[in-house]
């Protein structure tokens, strides 16, 4: 009687090894709650010094001073700068990575699949070496074709293109970060496309529809959700990117690198950082200033990438539905 | 008045003209699409062919082999940077790759509550971070500790690159494995631990190590948070405490000075790095791929892609 009582308990019973091995799967998952919390936490502390010192106006004043004894720091100009090199991105990238997405999920997979792939190339290229290609060709040539062409066109009018180009700019970082955003942003587009019901498309067809009007019709209006988010996960890359922008942005400093025109040198949060991090004294207020600075990029990449997340996966859930009815 | 048959004529003209605007203005936007995907490939064809004529000048065995010479010779090379980078890339590993396949394990085994959700949120929010904020976090937490700059620093900055990526890819290969052979396990009574290492990632190894694969492929061109943590040297490894070379800083460094000599070493070091990262990206998909598809070399490539 008792030996199959004992048998029963056992099988009950999760044996040690199983239990070992579910604490440290579950150890290992939550690892990156512990890396974030205490990420946020560490830049605070870290930072501290420098809202001790300025509270919220080191985000709003503008001049960035390192000097022993004139010390000075005003993130505003990098806030900026970030901002306007990820805006203009955007424009030139988002509309480019969408054409591609529509071309990707519409042409023949014969073309369409090595097409997507050497897109995809472009995700797979180092950073650095897109600055290095920046600062060596694509500047020569976007200083001669572009840059001189708008200034002599508008450079009067417009105050966007006065100022001399030189090469080292917000519109040549701007154009690298487009490119380096593509990827991103066209391989997500054409998820979103691709979770577009079938019937959908059909039925636009069936009315006589051209191609381009059956995107109007279903595919936009159905992938519009999806579409933004993936918009936005580009805004995440690109406010983040780091080196190619370094190379490529003039790395003016405080006032100066608030952008006068498209064709002035500036600097992005990350480029800052950079450049002066090793130089930084940690017993000045350079290194917490620094360090207030990456607080700052991080909040706001932690706000755009928990939008374009909520954005992207409300709109696969969606698929979802639709397919399960 | 109008007959019929001249109605019928005015209708056919108004259905011609607006199918004939419709169809210029679809051409029009098939065109421009197509614009579109001819702007985003030149870039990458630019980079390529830049990147291999101007760096093959600078290979040779000495530039491969050699530390860096004096400042604006041109003489020397990039060993310790090639040396750097793939120690770098082993360590990193070595942490991010069991933390990253655990909690990959924790999300597809006994991802069904509140706090793997939560889990893979924070995963996918992660992954998105600025490498530079990392390399920061590195630095506070290790560097600044020890008061010297540490491999270890770097390798630790670029695990938190890694591991969200290899967790994604270990959970999602994990799930693509029949429910039946766990509940096979489980009937010949085999521990649930063993079940997972033995039968289940046995069956999903080949999405595991496509995953691993394409993040070492990722870290490998990180330069950002290797600039606090191991700094750059221009001498071969010596030791975990002491700064460390990497190719991604080498380039950087040397894309500063300004020397024609040392522009043609980044581009050389440049080629190095982009065969490194291009060639483990390119034989990932190609060997993991498909390999029942007999489409050539190219074929695969493509197949893979779909499939993602």
């Amino acid at each position: 009687m008792s030996k199959p009582k004992i048998h029963t308990s056992k099988h009950r019973r999760k044996p040690i090894s199983d239990k070992i091995f579910k604490m440290g799967a579950t150890l290992a998952g939550v690892y990156v709650l512990v890396m974030v919390a205490l990420l946020v936490f560490q830049l605070f502390a870290e930072s501290y010094p420098i809202w001790e010192e300025d509270g919220l106006s080191f985000i709003t004043k503008t001049n960035w001073n390192a000097v022993e004894g004139r010390e000075s720091f005003g993130a505003l100009p990098y806030i900026v700068g970030t901002l306007t090199t990820s805006a203009i991105a955007m424009a030139i990238g988002v509309p480019l990575s969408i054409g591609i997405a529509m071309f990707i999920s519409d042409a023949p997979a014969k073309i369409g699949g090595p097409l997507g792939f050497l897109v995809e190339l472009l995700a797979a290229v180092p950073s650095v070496i897109y600055g290095l290609w920046g600062l060596f060709v694509f500047r020569i040539y976007f200083k001669d074709w572009i840059e001189m062409p708008l200034h002599e066109a508008f450079g009067d009018s417009i105050w966007l293109f006065s100022g001399t180009p030189f090469g080292l700019d917000i519109l040549t970082a701007s154009v690298i970060l487009a490119i380096m955003i593509i990827p991103t942003v066209s391989a997500v587009s054409r998820e979103v496309m691709k979770a577009v019901p079938q019937q959908q498309k059909e039925a636009a067809y069936m009315l006589g529809a051209t191609k381009w009007e059956m995107f109007k019709l279903a595919v936009f209006p159905y992938s519009k959700t999806g579409l933004i988010g993936a918009s936005i996960l580009g805004l995440g890359r690109a406010v983040g990117e780091t080196m190619a922008v370094t190379m490529l942005i003039g790395n003016a400093t405080g006032n100066s690198a608030i952008p006068d025109s498209l064709f002035d040198s500036s600097q992005t949060m990350s480029s800052i950082i950079a450049i002066e991090f090793v130089e930084a004294s940690p017993a000045s207020l350079h290194l917490p200033a620094l360090i207030g600075v990456a607080l700052v990029l991080l909040l706001i990449a932690i706000c755009i990438n928990v939008v374009a997340h909520l954005l992207v996966t409300r709109m696969l859930k969606v698929k979802e539905g639709a397919i399960n009815n | 008045m109008t007959t019929t048959n001249e109605r019928r004529q005015e209708y056919r003209s108004l259905f011609k003209q607006n199918v004939e605007k419709r169809l210029v203005v679809d051409k029009i936007v098939r065109a421009i699409v197509f614009a579109c995907v001819i702007i985003a490939i030149i870039p990458l064809g630019s980079i390529l062919v830049e990147v291999f004529k101007n760096g093959i000048e600078a290979i040779s065995i000495e530039f491969l082999t050699e530390t860096p010479g004096a400042i604006g010779s041109g003489e020397g090379g990039i060993g310790p940077a090639i040396q750097g980078t793939l120690i770098i890339i082993g360590l990193s590993s070595l942490i991010g790759v069991p933390i990253g396949v655990m909690s990959g394990i924790y999300l597809a085994e006994y991802g069904d509550n509140k706090l793997a959700k939560q889990i893979r949120f924070f995963n996918d929010v992660f992954m998105e971070f600025p490498s530079i904020v990392l390399g920061i976090f590195a630095f506070l937490v290790i560097v600044l500790i020890l008061g010297h700059f540490s491999v270890w620093a770097g390798a630790f900055a670029l695990s938190l690159i890694m591991f969200p990526i290899v967790a994604r890819t270990t959970e999602e290969s994990l799930k693509m494995v029949p429910i039946t052979y766990r509940e096979a396990g489980h009937a010949l009574g085999i521990k649930k631990w063993a079940i997972t290492f033995r039968i289940v990632i046995s069956a999903a190894k080949s999405g595991m190590i496509t995953g691993i694969l394409l993040s070492v492929s990722r870290i490998g061109g990180e330069t950002a948070p290797l600039i606090m943590t191991i700094l750059g040297s221009s001498q071969f490894f010596g030791g975990m405490d002491v700064p460390m070379d990497a190719l991604p800083l080498r380039i950087w460094r040397l894309s500063l000075l300004p020397y024609d000599s040392a522009q043609l070493q980044g581009w050389g070091a440049a080629l190095v790095l982009i065969i490194i990262i291009l060639g483990i990206n390119l034989a990932v998909r190609y060997y993991f791929a498909s390999k029942k598809s007999k489409r050539g070399i190219f074929g695969r490539l493509i197949k893979k892609e779909e499939a993602q």
